[in-house]
């Protein structure tokens, strides 16, 4: 664990993870005043360096209040908090984070947020869809893309991307909370075996 | 000195939230209100008496925290 006050992260560091949350209490924006804490430079440069970094719900806020990805997470279209399983569409396979995936997989993973709409402006979304950096979207259970399975009207159904290097991603629905029998569900696991996998064939 | 910053949302981005309020407005019967959206007003106590430091303060207050330029606008006012 890392503390939000210090400059540096720990030597050897792989992977930063900034998980869900209500940092600040949500105050002034989701995110915002964490995106700005002293460790925030300590985790650009790790990026920069090529590090790995996930952000999952207030941590993808943080990445995108912070400048590590782009757009930002608004207010759910129907303005309710929302928590509830949903199922996303991994849509590539060919990343550190989704290679415990098949392309097109669809997974069981829950989602507890009340600012997960993704908005960004048309050429960032161009850019995203062209790079191939949407890394999940909402869908129904057959991976199908619809209004109503886009539970939070985010623009495309974007539940997580990538920035243009690849090593950070950022995801509003919570794979951390499928991981093991007990939660019943295991659909969350491939993100984080995929990684162990990925950190052990680049040891 | 006094300063008001005022953060909106730049047109075009869906506000919900101002939608919410405007069918609430209804609902109370006050009659003829078009559309609302909803923004954030900052009110701040600048040390000093230096204008032009002042408005660079706040500009980077507005720009650094106070307004996501992503999605929002900002209007700074010093009040004398």
């Amino acid at each position: 664990m890392v503390w939000h006050g210090d400059t540096a992260l720990p030597a050897g560091t792989d992977l930063v993870v900034l998980p869900g949350g209500f940092s600040y209490g949500d105050y002034l924006r989701c995110g915002a005043i964490a995106a700005r804490a002293p460790i925030m430079d300590a985790v650009r440069t790790h990026a920069q360096k090529g590090g790995l970094v996930l952000g999952v719900c207030n941590g993808f806020q943080i990445l995108c209040e912070s400048g590590l990805l782009p757009g930002v997470l608004m207010r759910n279209a129907e303005l309710k908090f929302i928590c509830k399983d949903v199922h996303l569409r991994v849509e590539r396979s060919d990343t550190a984070f989704t290679r415990g995936y098949n392309a097109g997989q669809v997974i069981r993973v829950p989602i507890a947020h009340g600012e997960g709409n993704y908005v960004a402006d048309d050429g960032t979304i161009a850019r995203l869809e062209g790079e191939g950096r949407v890394l999940f979207r909402y869908c129904t259970a057959d991976g199908t893309l619809d209004a109503r399975s886009n539970i939070n009207g985010a623009s495309r159904a974007i539940a997580g991307i990538l920035n243009d290097t690849g090593k950070v991603l950022g995801m509003m629905p919570h794979p951390e909370n499928h991981v093991e029998a007990i939660m019943g569900c295991t659909d969350g696991r491939g993100l984080f075996a995929g990684l162990a996998d990925h950190f052990r064939q680049a040891a | 000195m006094k300063a008001r910053v005022t953060v909106t949302l730049k047109s075009g981005i869906l506000d919900p939230q101002g939608k919410a309020i405007e069918g609430a407005l209804r609902s109370l019967g006050v009659e003829g209100v078009a559309s609302v959206r909803q923004g954030k007003v900052f009110d701040l106590e600048i040390a000093g008496n230096n204008r032009a430091q002042a408005e660079g303060a706040l500009k980077a207050a507005a720009e650094k925290l106070l307004a996501n330029t992503v999605v929002e606008n900002y209007r700074i006012e010093l009040v004398e």
